[in-house]
C-alpha cells in the first residue's frame, strides 16, 4: 500500500534519501487531504529530517546489540522511543523485493497477498530452531595457535605457515619413524585433524614415494596406513588427489615389489591390505573421479592377462578384484579364468626343486582365486534369490529377477559414470579407459553355468554348494554339451553368441554399466585375450595332464563324468514357483595357525544329493593355501571372513 | 542482605562539596541536579554560599529562568526551591501555587528521607536518597519538543548578523590562521570546528537556510575527520524547527566547547580579531567557547589530536585536578584454616619452604596501607559473610597456582561460542571464579549456564524447605532441589533486549539492564527476579556490580549514571554530566569510584562518596564501549568504536597510551589478574593481547606533563601488541581472566 517516490539526492555531498514532495502530495491525497505545493515541500523536508533522525538513533540500538547490520527492529525501537508508531510487517529476515515502474520512475515494495488458509493448513510445518547453547574450545594454547585464518577453508595449496610446516614434519617423521606408538598417535591425528587441508598435496606426494621404498615392506605399509588416515579424515576433500592415492595403492597391490624377492618377506599381507584400502577408497571417494572404477578394472585386468608378470602381481590383481566386489570378479576374473588357469596349472604341476618358490606363489594365487570365486557364487546366488523371494507370484520370476538384481545389491553396484571421460596423466597405475575395453561386450554368465565352470576348475575346493531346491527348475538344465560348448567357445565376445547361454532373461540387466557408445567392436582384443581360444583348450589339456598325474580323478576328468553327473543332479527337476537358493559356506578354511584345511561343515539345505561324488583329489592335494606368518585380525568386516588367513 | 558497616565518624553533611567552575547552560545544570540530589536538604545553605553567583551575565540568568520554568512545569518543586535559593533568584518568579506545593514537596521529601533513615543504615543517613520527584530529574528535558524554556535557551542565537558575511568572516580567520607561525597554527586550528558549528547553527536558527547550506558545503571539508559523525548530524539539520529536540544540537548549545590554547596563541588570535573588528566571531568565542589558557609552549598537532575528538572539546584542566584515591583497599585479614591441610599436602610434594616466606610477604604487604588508597571506611562496605571468607580463601589458593604472564608467556585462550543464538546475543558475563556464564539476549531473556560439571539447581519450595533438617551439616546441600538440576536456566522478565549483565561477586545474584528501562536483580538460588529497579526511563545500556557487592551502577540513554544498593529500590547517587548516552559503566577495584563511558566520546570518573565527577578523559573519536581498570587501580583502559584502546593514568589524569590495531568496535577489555597483559576483544573477530607492563613502565610522568596534561604519545602499538588471535567469524563481546590467568572469551557464532 505504500508506494513512495524516493529520489536519491544527486548531489554527492548529501548522502541522504529524500522524500519528494510529490510523494507527500500523493500520500495526502490517499488520506483525503489536498495539499498545496508549499505545504507539501515543507512536509517533505520535515519527513526527510525525521527519517534521518530516526535512522541515527536506531543505529544506537544496533551498536548496543553488537551487530553490524541495522535491522527493522532497531528502527522500530527508535520510532517507539520517539513516540511514533512502529512499522509492522517488515520483520522478515529476507531482503524486500523492490519493484520499479519505468514510466513513472516509481519504486515500490512488492506486497504479495498471502493465503492464510493455505499457510495454516500447510503440512510442512517448520521445525523449531535448535536450542541456544554454549560450547567451549581451546583456541590458543600458551598464546600459540594457528595463525592461519580459521574461518576460511583453504582450497588450494597455500604458502604454508610455520605451524603447518612443523605439523607436517612431525607427522611424517612420526609415521615413517620407528616408534609404533608415535605412529599410532600421528595416524589418529591425521584422521581427525580438520585444519590440514593445505597439507594434503604434500602428504599425497609423500605417499607417492611408495615407488622408491618398494624394498621396505614396513615403510610401504606405513604409507598405506597414511593413505587410510587421509581417506578417513572427514574434513578433507580429496578431490583429484584420489587418483594419485589410488595409483600409489595400486602400486602396492600389483607391482613385483623388490621386497618380494625374498620369500621371507610377507608382501602378501601388504597386498591384501592395499586391496582392502583400494576398495575403501573406491567406495567412499569413488565419485570424485569419473571413470575410476573402469580404470581400476582395466589395470587389474591388464596385469592378470599378462603372463610375463610374476605370480605376486597376479595375486595382487585377484585380491584387488575381490576387494572391489563380486561384480568385478565376475566381469574380469571369471572370463579370464580359463586362460589363466593354464599358466597357473603349469606352475603348480612343476614339482622341480627350482620351482618350489614359484609353486608356493602359485598356491597363493590359487587360494586367492578360490576365495574370490566363492564369494562371487555366493553373492550372485544371493542377488538372484532375494528378489524372487521378496515378490509376489504375479510377476514373472525372470523379470523380477532382473529388476530385483539392481535393487538388492545397491552397495555393490558402482556409481554410474561415463566411461568416455577417462583421461589420465598422473596415475601410471590406472589404465586409460580408452578404446577396446575388453568387457564392452561382456555378457554375464548365468549362475549354473558359472558354477559348473568353476566347479570344473576347483572341484570340491569350492566351499559354496547349491542345493537343488524346487525353485531351480526355472533354469534349463545345464547339460554337458552346453557346458563344453561354453568352454570350447573362444572367449572373444563377438564370437560368443548368447545362444549358447540359455538364459537371455538374465542378461538384460545384469551388466553393470556397459558401454553403449560407439566404440568399435572390431577392435582387436588384447593379446592375452586373443590367445584365450587356445588358452582354454590349453587349460583343458593341462588339466588333463594334471588329472593324469592324479590317478584318482583321471577317469572322471577325462570322461567329464563328474561334470556330467553333478550338474545334472543338481539342476534337473524343472518346477514352477519362486526359485530358492540356499547355500552354506563351509566354515573357515584355515585355522589361525595354518594347520591345514579344517573339516568343512558343509550343510545342504533340502537334500544333499551328491555324497557319492568323490571329492576332488586336487582339493586334497592342496593342504596349505596362502601360508602366512602371522595372523592379522584387523578386518572385522563380515564378508571378508573367507579371507581370514591374514 | 549485607549489613552495612556502621559507625562512621564523620558528620552527616558533606563539607567538601565542590563547586564546578563556570557552570552555565543546561549541561552544567544537569551536573547541579546530580549534586543537588546527592546532598541532603539540610546542607543546602552552606552549599549555596559557596556558589558562584547568580548575578552573572544576563544569559546565565535567562538560562536559569528557563530551567526553573521547566522544573516548575514538571512539578519538581523542591528542586525549584533549591535552585532558586542557590541561584539567588527573586522569589516573585514563583507563582503562589508553586510556592504552596514547594512547601509540601519539601515536607514530602523530608518524610521520605526519614522513612529511609528508619532503615538504620548509616549510609542512608549520610547519603540521602533524593525525593522521588527529584529522582526523575529533568535530564531528558532537552529532548522535549514543545517547551518554551528550551526556546529561551536557543534564543541565544537570535543575534543577527549579515548572513552573507559569515563566509567572509570564516575565510578571513582561516587565512589568518594559515599564515601564522607553524607553532601556533595547530593550536589555533582548534577553533575552526566549534566556530564552524556555531556559525552554521546561527545561520540555521535565523532561517538563512540557503546560506547555511552554502556555508556547510564550503567549509565542512576542512574539519577534522573525527568530527565526521557530528557533521553528518549537523548537515541533516537545516531548519529552525529541527533544532528543537535535537540532542546533539543542544549539546553544542548548552555546554561550552573547551579548547586548550597557550597564552601566546590566544593573544595572537585575540589581537587579530580585535584589529579586524570581527565581532561576529569574537562573540561566538566569548559565548560558546571556553578557552583554557595555559602558559608555556604551544602544543603540537599530534598532541592536540590525541586529546580532541569529544563532543564538547577537551576536558578543562581543573576538571582533572581533584585527588583520586586510586589505591586498593586493605584486604581483610582472614585466618586460613584450610591452608594447613594444603601445606601438608605440599610437604609431601617436597617443597614446603618455598611457600612460607611467600605467604609472609603477602601478609605484610596487605597490612601496609597504600598512601593512595582511600580509608577503609570511606564508603560503607558490606561485612564479609562466612561464605565470602571461604571464597576469599579459595581465591588465595588459586592465586598461588596462577600463571605468571608476560610477553614470553602468553595466556591460553578458551573461546565460549554461543551457538544457535538467532535471537541475538547482546551481553555476556562470567563469575569471578569462572563457574557460571550468563548471556543477555535481544529476545529479552537472560540465560545462565554452568561452565563446570556442577549443574544449576534451584532451592526447594518453601513447603519442602520446612521438611528438611536445619541442624544438619549439609543443610546447604539439602535445600537444593535435585529435580531442577540442569545445565542452563532461562530468566524471563525483561520486555526488551538485555544490554548489560553482571554477576555479583558472591555469585548469588545477577544484574541485567535492558531496553525496557529497568535493571533487574535475579537470584541465582531460586532463579527468579527479586527486584526491578526503575529510574532510568530510557534504555539502560550497561550495569556493573561493585567488586565488594551490594552496590551497583547503571547507565543508559538518559545520560545519567545511577548508583544503587541492592536493597533499595531508588538510586543512592545520580551522576550526570555526560552529554550523550552512557554506554558502559565500570566500578573501580576499591569500590570508591566508578567510570562511565559515553557516546559523547568522553570517559568520566565519579566519586561514589559525594557524586562528584573527578576525571574527564577525552581523546576517543567514537562512542566508548569498553572499560577496564587495572588490578592495582592505577590505570584505566578504554575501547571505542574507533578501534583504539586508550590507557589512562587515573592519579595524574593523563592519557598514557594508545593501542592501535583493531579494525572495528572494541566491545571487551580485561587485564590479566596481575595486570601484565591487557586483552581486547572486538567486533573484527579478533582477540589481541597487549603488553600492559611495558605500556605503563615506559611512562615519563615529569612534573610539567603532570601539571599541564600535555602528553607525548609514542606510536609503539606494534611493539606492545603481543598477539592477534582470530575467532571463527565470532565477534568477541566478552573477555575474562580466570583466577589462574587463563583467558576466556565469549561471543555468538555468526555464520
Amino acid at each position: 500500500c505504500s508506494s513512495v517516490v524516493v529520489n536519491m539526492a544527486d548531489r554527492e555531498e548529501r548522502r541522504f534519501a529524500e522524500v519528494h514532495r510529490e510523494s507527500v502530495k500523493l500520500m495526502a491525497e490517499s488520506a483525503g487531504v489536498e495539499l498545496g505545493d508549499d505545504v507539501a515541500a515543507l512536509l517533505a523536508e520535515d519527513v526527510c529530517y525525521r527519517l534521518r533522525e530516526a535512522t541515527q538513533s536506531s543505529s544506537q540500538f544496533m551498536r548496543h546489540a553488537k551487530r553490524r547490520k541495522l535491522t527493522v527492529e532497531d528502527f522500530n525501537r527508535a520510532l517507539r522511543w520517539s513516540n511514533v508508531e512502529a512499522i509492522c510487517g517488515y520483520g522478515a529476515q529476507d531482503a524486500l523485493p523492490f519493484r520499479s515502474v519505468k514510466e513513472g520512475e516509481l519504486f515500490f515494495v512488492e506486497d504479495r497477498d498471502i493465503n492464510l488458509v493455505e499457510l495454516a493448513l500447510a503440512t510442512n510445518i517448520p521445525k523449531g530452531c535448535a536450542e541456544t547453547m554454549v560450547r567451549v574450545n581451546v583456541s590458543y594454547l600458551d598464546g600459540k595457535g594457528n595463525l592461519e585464518p580459521q574461518g576460511t577453508v583453504p582450497t588450494a595449496v597455500q604458502s604454508l605457515s610455520d605451524d603447518l610446516l612443523k605439523y607436517y614434519q612431525q607427522i611424517t617423521r612420526a609415521i615413517l619413524g620407528e616408534d609404533p606408538h608415535l605412529m599410532k598417535v600421528a595416524l589418529l591425528d591425521l584422521q581427525s585433524n580438520s585444519k590440514i587441508a593445505a597439507l594434503l598435496p604434500y602428504f599425497v606426494y609423500v605417499i607417492s614415494g611408495v615407488k622408491s621404498v618398494s624394498h621396505d615392506l614396513e615403510q610401504l605399509s606405513r604409507l598405506l596406513h597414511m593413505v587410510k588416515s587421509l581417506v578417513q579424515n572427514p574434513y578433507l576433500y580429496l578431490g583429484s588427489y584420489v587418483r594419485s592415492l589410488v595409483s600409489s595403492v595400486m602400486y602396492c597391490i600389483l607391482e613385483p615389489l623388490a621386497a618380494s624377492i625374498n620369500p621371507l618377506n610377507d608382501h602378501w599381507t601388504l597386498r591384501d591390505y592395499a586391496a582392502l584400502l583400494l576398495s575403501h577408497i573406491f567406495w567412499t571417494h569413488g565419485d570424485l573421479v569419473s571413470g575410476l572404477y573402469h580404470q581400476i578394472l582395466l589395470s587389474l585386468q591388464k596385469v592378470l592377462s599378462d603372463p610375463v608378470r610374476p605370480l605376486c602381481s597376479h595375486y595382487g590383481a585377484v585380491v584387488g578384484l575381490h576387494a572391489l566386489g563380486w561384480k568385478a570378479v565376475e566381469r574380469v576374473l571369471f572370463p579370464h579364468l580359463p586362460a589363466y588357469w593354464a599358466n597357473l596349472q603349469a606352475v603348480l604341476d612343476d614339482y622341480s626343486v627350482s620351482n618350489a618358490q614359484v609353486k608356493a606363489d602359485g598356491h597363493k594365487v590359487y587360494g586367492a582365486i578360490l576365495v574370490a570365486v566363492e564369494r562371487l557364487l555366493k553373492m550372485k546366488a544371493l542377488s538372484l534369490s532375494q528378489p524372487a523371494e521378496g515378490t509376489s507370484n504375479a510377476q514373472p520370476g525372470s523379470v523380477m529377477g532382473a529388476m530385483g538384481y539392481r535393487v538388492s545389491s545397491p552397495g555393490l553396484s558402482p556409481p554410474p559414470e561415463p566411461l568416455s571421460e577417462a583421461a589420465l596423466g598422473i596415475a601410471s597405475h590406472l589404465q586409460a579407459g580408452g578404446a577396446g575395453c575388453p568387457w564392452e561386450e561382456w555378457t554375464p554368465v548365468p549362475l549354473p553355468a558359472m558354477y559348473c565352470e568353476l566347479y570344473s576348475f576347483f572341484g570340491d575346493s569350492l566351499a559354496v554348494r547349491f542345493s537343488t531346491g524346487p525353485g531351480f527348475g526355472s533354469y534349463p538344465p545345464c547339460t554337458q554339451s552346453q557346458l563344453s560348448d561354453t568352454r570350447k567357445e573362444p572367449s572373444g565376445p563377438a564370437s560368443n553368441p548368447d545362444t549358447t547361454r540359455k538364459m537371455p532373461q538374465l542378461t538384460a540387466n545384469l551388466n553393470i554399466s556397459p558401454r553403449q557408445d560407439g566404440s568399435p567392436r572390431t577392435d582387436p582384443p588384447p593379446p592375452s585375450l586373443a590367445a584365450t581360444g587356445s588358452g582354454r583348450s590349453l587349460a583343458r589339456s593341462s588339466s588333463m595332464q594334471r588329472s593324469r598325474s592324479s590317478s584318482s580323478r583321471s577317469g572322471q576328468r577325462s570322461a567329464g563324468l563328474s561334470r556330467d553327473v553333478f550338474p545334472k543332479a543338481r539342476f534337473t527337476s524343472p518346477q514352477t514357483g519362486p526359485p530358492v537358493f540356499s547355500f552354506l559356506i563351509g566354515g573357515r578354511q584355515m585355522g589361525r595357525r595354518c594347520q591345514g584345511r579344517r573339516p568343512f561343515q558343509t550343510t545342504f539345505a533340502p537334500t544333499p544329493p551328491f555324497s557319492t561324488i568323490p571329492p576332488r583329489a586336487y582339493a586334497h592335494k592342496l593342504p596349505v593355501i596362502g601360508r602366512v606368518g602371522k595372523p592379522v585380525r584387523r578386518w572385522t568386516c563380515s564378508h571378508y571372513s573367507l579371507h581370514l588367513p591374514l | 542482605m549485607a549489613a552495612v558497616q556502621s559507625g562512621m565518624g564523620e558528620g552527616v553533611e558533606e563539607k567538601d562539596i565542590k563547586t564546578e567552575p563556570a557552570s552555565d547552560g543546561f549541561g552544567n545544570n544537569n551536573a547541579n541536579d546530580g549534586r543537588l540530589v546527592s546532598t541532603s536538604p539540610g546542607s543546602n545553605a552552606p552549599a549555596a554560599s559557596n556558589k558562584p553567583v547568580a548575578g552573572g551575565p544576563p544569559e546565565d540568568q535567562q538560562t536559569l529562568l528557563a530551567v526553573l520554568q521547566f522544573l516548575r512545569k514538571n512539578k519538581l518543586t523542591e528542586s525549584v526551591e533549591i535552585l532558586r535559593r542557590e541561584a539567588g533568584l527573586p522569589e516573585d518568579d514563583l507563582d503562589p501555587n508553586g510556592a504552596d506545593s514547594s512547601g509540601a514537596g519539601t515536607g514530602g521529601a523530608a518524610g521520605s528521607v526519614d522513612s529511609d533513615a528508619g532503615d538504620a543504615s548509616s549510609l542512608l543517613t549520610r547519603v540521602t536518597v533524593s525525593s522521588s520527584a527529584a529522582a526523575q530529574a529533568p535530564t531528558k528535558a532537552a529532548a522535549g519538543e514543545d517547551q518554551p524554556d528550551v526556546s529561551v535557551v536557543l534564543s541565544a542565537y537570535s543575534q543577527q548578523g549579515d548572513p552573507a558575511l559569515y563566509e567572509v568572516y570564516y575565510s578571513s580567520l582561516k587565512r589568518f590562521i594559515e599564515t601564522v607561525l607553524d607553532c601556533h597554527r595547530a593550536e589555533l586550528s582548534q577553533v575552526f570546528y566549534p566556530l564552524f558549528v556555531h556559525m552554521y547553527l546561527e545561520l540555521v536558527y535565523n532561517n538563512h537556510e540557503n546560506e547555511a547550506k552554502a556555508f556547510f558545503e564550503k567549509f565542512s571539508g576542512d574539519q577534522e575527520c573525527y568530527y565526521e559523525d557530528d557533521l553528518r548530524v549537523l548537515s541533516s539539520l537545516t531548519k529552525k524547527e529541527h533544532m528543537r529536540g535535537n540532542e546533539t544540537l543542544l549539546d553544542f548549545r548548552t555546554s561550552k566547547f573547551v579548547l586548550r590554547i597557550s597564552r601566546d596563541s590566544y593573544q595572537l588570535l585575540k589581537r587579530h580579531l580585535q584589529e579586524r573588528q570581527n565581532n561576529q566571531i569574537w562573540n561566538i568565542i566569548q559565548e560558546h567557547l571556553y578557552i583554557d589558557i595555559f602558559d608555556g609552549m604551544p602544543r603540537s598537532k599530534s598532541q592536540i589530536d590525541a586529546m580532541s575528538g569529544s563532543l564538547a572539546g577537551e576536558a578543562k584542566r581543573e576538571a582533572n585536578k581533584a585527588k583520586v584515591y586510586y589505591g586498593l583497599l586493605k584486604e581483610p585479614e582472614i585466618e586460613l584454616p584450610l591452608d594447613d591441610e594444603d601445606e601438608e599436602a605440599e610437604n609431601e610434594e617436597g617443597k614446603p619452604k618455598k611457600k612460607k616466606p611467600k605467604k609472609d610477604s603477602m601478609g605484610s604487604k596487605s597490612k601496609k596501607q597504600d598512601p593512595n588508597a582511600p580509608s577503609q571506611s570511606r564508603i560503607p562496605l558490606p561485612e564479609l559473610k562466612d561464605s565470602d571468607k571461604l571464597d576469599k580463601i579459595m581465591y588465595m589458593k588459586e592465586a598461588t597456582k596462577r600463571i605468571r604472564l608476560g610477553p614470553d608467556n602468553l595466556p591460553s585462550i578458551c573461546f565460549y561460542s554461543f551457538l544457535n543464538a538467532y535471537q541475538g546475543l547482546t551481553a555476556v558475563d562470567f563469575t569471578d571464579d569462572s563457574s557460571l556464564i550468563a548471556g543477555g539476549f535481544a529476545d529479552s531473556t537472560v540465560r545462565v549456564w554452568s561452565v563446570t560439571p556442577k549443574k544449576l539447581r534451584k532451592v526447594k519450595s518453601a513447603a519442602d524447605l520446612n521438611l528438611i533438617d536445619k541442624e544438619s551439616d549439609d543443610v546447604l546441600e539439602r535445600i537444593m532441589d535435585e529435580k531442577t538440576a540442569s545445565e542452563s536456566k532461562i530468566l524471563y522478565g525483561h520486555s526488551g533486549p538485555v544490554y548489560g549483565i553482571s554477576f555479583s561477586p558472591d555469585r548469588n545474584y545477577l544484574l541485567s539492564s535492558s531496553e525496557d528501562g529497568t535493571v533487574r536483580l535475579w537470584s541465582l538460588q531460586t532463579f527468579t527476579c527479586l527486584v526491578g529497579y526503575k529510574g532510568h526511563n530510557y534504555p539502560v545500556w550497561d550495569t556493573h556490580f561493585s567488586p565488594h557487592g551490594y552496590y551497583f551502577v547503571s547507565g543508559g540513554h538518559d545520560r545519567v549514571a545511577r548508583l544503587w544498593a541492592t536493597d533499595h529500590y531508588q538510586p543512592l547517587r545520580m551522576f550526570s554530566g555526560h552529554l550523550a548516552d552512557i554506554t558502559c559503566t565500570r566500578f573501580h577495584p576499591n569500590s570508591n569510584y566508578l567510570a562511565t563511558g559515553s557516546s559523547d566520546r568522553t570517559i568520566r570518573l565519579w566519586d561514589v562518596l559525594n557524586g562528584n565527577c573527578v576525571r574527564i578523559f577525552t581523546g576517543h573519536k567514537g562512542p566508548i564501549h569498553a572499560l577496564a581498570f587495572s588490578p592495582n587501580g592505577k590505570f584505566l583502559a578504554s575501547g571505542a568504536t574507533d578501534g583504539r584502546v586508550l590507557l589512562w593514568d587515573i592519579g595524574h589524569g593523563l592519557m598514557v597510551g594508545e593501542l592501535k590495531g583493531h579494525t572495528d568496535t572494541i566491545y571487551s577489555l580485561r587485564f590479566s589478574r596481575d595486570g601484565e597483559i591487557l586483552a581486547s576483544g572486538s567486533m573484527d573477530n579478533t582477540v589481541r593481547l597487549w603488553d600492559a607492563m611495558k605500556a605503563f613502565d615506559d611512562l615519563e610522568t615529569d612534573d610539567f606533563t603532570a601539571a599541564t596534561g600535555h602528553i607525548h604519545l609514542q606510536d609503539n602499538s606494534q611493539e606492545l601488541l603481543l598477539g592477534t588471535y582470530l575467532t571463527k567469524s565470532t565477534p568477541v563481546i566478552h573477555l575474562h581472566f580466570t583466577r589462574r590467568n587463563l583467558l576466556l572469551a565469549a561471543g555468538a557464532y555468526n555464520p
